[in-house]
């Protein structure tokens, strides 16, 4: 492409970051950062050592203890030993491979895509790797995320590349103004309902307009996280001052003449005013409410004031009716007032300081309802800390919620965190999928706010009318 | 890796849409670094509430036990990006996946370990389908990549496309890493500028524990 050629930012960070086109058409990106994880990296570490290949830039990666961690207070390996295992062989892997370990006891442990973001570990036009599908999450800083599979987590640390086919540019314009009680998650869950669950498969999702501009930092980390569910791998949103203002001063972010260097760089990571998109899709955000999934994946999504569907439409019939068992609806049921056994505020989707602000803002001086079990688990140790001493524990906590160490927790259950059967959970993650959250678990994807209103009331609330 | 070069064999039916790597491989809740991969696949799809084995479940039927081909909707393998979810396919036999259309991330972990993955359009499909059913685990369907077609009862062949370079890597089976390292100057190459250029983020992430500050 002639150099000329107005680009998107996506092409100007694919393009930043090639490096060579391999004999089977794919093109080989660099990954200036990658985070590993205690799920798939020991089997990566393990097959390193059988074929004998070393890894280029262990300085690179780094290794983050998230997935089957405990959330018990106290935790160590024999609080959740089937989790041990995972844990030592990051332990031992990451040590002779010479790759810093975030460990659970370390201050800056948590859930590698609210950790790596809040260190500065992720800069805008950067490309972002971890063997995990929500790598998507920093875009909202405007870095390019990448999630990848084992295979391909073991050739980035042999390579410090990803050979990929380039995906296309589509770009979503979200127009409007967000009312009150009304965020990034809702607007996410929205735009799964209008266009499904498939739409970005083999492109790259720029999320533009407005409301995009108008999400503080955390909030388009949350919209960026879920670009995976809509099947695209990466989505982003072009950094500006406030990317800027979020990113200075922390610790991997580079100071003095270098900050300036770099701030003169990340000025030319938008992409041109005349960039030419393959799709362009718009959002009207005006007058949304608070959104829910009422099925088993993320496309069946209502606002909380509306009903789940009648079976009217053959087309979807089979599925509508699948999911609406599943969870135990009644087709055309409003989902108002339907009773819940578990809240979960948590994940890399919701659960960064701003997210248990929000929660807490409604929970205050209220109590979860009686027989609810309602849990937190801040995204990473640093949240905590911060959440605790502006004191938000001692709220979540005097209304009667648990209040856990930072891991993924109930997200994926991976480290043993799940519902019960039948049980109905409003969860502030990313996936609805049957099982999920354990077997035969019903559950709702909803924001910080309506989970909280939801954990009061002990049914499914609007944060509104609270 | 494995070459795939042609496979026959029984078809499974799995006709869904949005079928997702939770429900293809489900994380176990007794967590093992070695898990019986035969067991994890469709796990929890394939058993009744109490746990037991469900007998009409089209995976659980004998007939389909030794099926290397998997018949599915669109989506298939959304989700997480669990390479398990490709590995419990092997570890069943399942070496090629026809699908009305297949997740970015599955389809990648398919050409990782050598599993052809087929998207056939719509009306290509549906006639695919009826066979399918209509053979019910009797007649093998034998896909060849070689010559781009599948055969077998009910009807002509079906002719399907592939990227000529996704169709080179599984007939000649490349190893994916070695690929990539006959670039391994342009790696170095590409790195020294970047030194030059943006030399932040060639800064290493400090070793030691605790620490959060960059060395050069
Ligand atoms: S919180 Fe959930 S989605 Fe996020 S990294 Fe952990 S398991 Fe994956």
């Amino acid at each position: 492409m002639p150099a000329s050629m107005p680009r998107t930012m996506f092409d100007k960070m694919w393009d930043a970051h090639f490096v060579a086109r391999r004999l089977d058409g794919r093109e080989m990106i660099y990954v200036d950062r990658h985070v590993l994880h205690d799920l798939h990296a020991p089997h990566a570490f393990e097959k390193l050592e059988s074929t004998g290949r070393a890894v280029r830039r262990p300085d690179l990666t780094c290794s983050m203890q998230d997935h089957t961690v405990a959330t018990k207070p106290g935790r160590d390996e024999t609080t959740n030993p089937d989790g041990a295992q995972f844990q030592r062989a990051m332990r031992e892997g990451s040590r002779r491979n010479g790759i810093r370990l975030f460990d659970l006891d370390d201050p800056e442990q948590g859930i590698s895509h609210v950790v790596a973001p809040e260190l500065g570990l992720v800069l805008p036009g950067a490309t972002h790797a971890v063997p995990d599908s929500h790598a998507c999450t920093v875009g909202g800083l405007g870095a390019l995320g990448l999630g990848c599979g084992t295979s391909e987590l073991e050739h980035i640390l042999v390579t410090q590349t990803i050979a990929l086919k380039r995906p296309k540019n589509l770009r979503i314009a979200l127009t409007g103004q967000l009312g009150p009680y009304v965020g990034a998650k809702d607007v996410a869950l929205r735009i799964l309902a209008l266009h499904g669950t498939s739409f970005g498969r083999g492109n790259a999702i720029e999320y533009a307009g407005p409301v995009a501009s108008d999400l503080s930092i955390e909030a388009r980390m949350t919209l960026c996280n879920l670009t995976i569910e809509m099947g695209a791998r990466s989505g982003f949103i072009a950094p500006d001052e406030k990317t800027y203002a979020y990113l200075a001063g922390l610790p991997y972010v580079p100071r003095g003449a270098e900050w300036e260097a770099a701030l003169a760089q990340w000025s030319l990571v938008p992409g041109d005013p005349d960039a030419v998109f393959d799709t362009e899709l718009s959002v009207d955000c005006t007058g949304l409410g608070p959104q829910i999934t009422w099925g088993t994946d993320q496309a069946q999504t209502i606002s909380v004031d509306e009903a789940v569907p009648s079976l009217g439409v053959a087309e979807a019939r089979s599925k509508t009716e699948r999911a609406l068992a599943y969870m135990g609806l009644e087709p055309g049921q409003p989902v108002l007032g339907v009773k819940v056994d578990r809240v979960f505020i948590g994940s890399c989707t919701n659960a960064r300081l701003s997210d248990l602000r929000a929660a807490a803002a409604l929970i205050r001086g209220k109590s979860v309802a009686p027989g609810l079990v309602a849990l937190v688990v801040p995204g990473s140790t640093s949240v905590k800390r911060a959440a605790e001493s502006e004191g938000l524990d001692r709220i979540f906590k005097d209304a009667g919620f648990l209040w856990g160490e930072s891991g993924c927790s109930m997200c994926a259950g991976g480290n043993g965190d799940r519902g019960l059967p039948m049980e109905r959970i409003v969860s502030t993650t990313n996936r609805n999928f049957e099982g999920r959250q354990g077997k035969a678990v019903r559950t709702h994807l909803a924001s910080p706010e309506v989970a909280a209103a939801s954990a009061i009331a002990g049914f499914i609330a609007d944060p509104r009318r609270i | 890796m494995q070459p795939f070069i042609s496979v026959s064999g029984a078809a499974i039916p799995l006709l869904e849409d949005d079928v997702n790597t939770d429900q293809i491989a489900p994380i176990p809740t007794k967590r093992s670094l070695k898990p019986d991969l035969r067991d994890v696949f469709f796990h929890r799809a394939r058993r009744l509430a109490d746990d037991t084995l469900d007998p009409a479940h089209v995976l659980n039927q004998p007939r389909f036990a030794a099926a290397s081909i998997f018949v599915t909707g669109r989506n298939f393998g959304c989700g997480s990006s669990r390479e398990g979810a490709v590995w419990t396919m092997l570890a069943v036999g399942i070496v090629c996946i026809v699908a009305r259309s297949i997740a970015d991330l599955y389809r990648e972990n398919c050409l990782q370990n050598g599993v052809l993955p087929v998207e056939l359009p719509d009306d290509v499909m549906d006639d695919f389908e009826k066979r399918v059913l209509a053979a019910d685990g009797g007649e093998p369907f034998t896909i060849d990549l070689r010559t781009q077609t599948i055969s077998g009862p009910g009807g002509p062949d079906i002719r399907f496309e592939i990227s000529e370079a996704d169709r080179t890597r599984l007939l000649e089976g490349l190893d994916d890493i070695g690929m990539s390292l006959r670039h391994e100057q342009a790696i170095s190459d590409w790195e020294a500028r970047m030194r030059a250029n943006s030399p932040w983020l060639q800064k290493a992430v400090r070793q030691n524990s605790g620490s959060t500050e960059t060395v050069s």
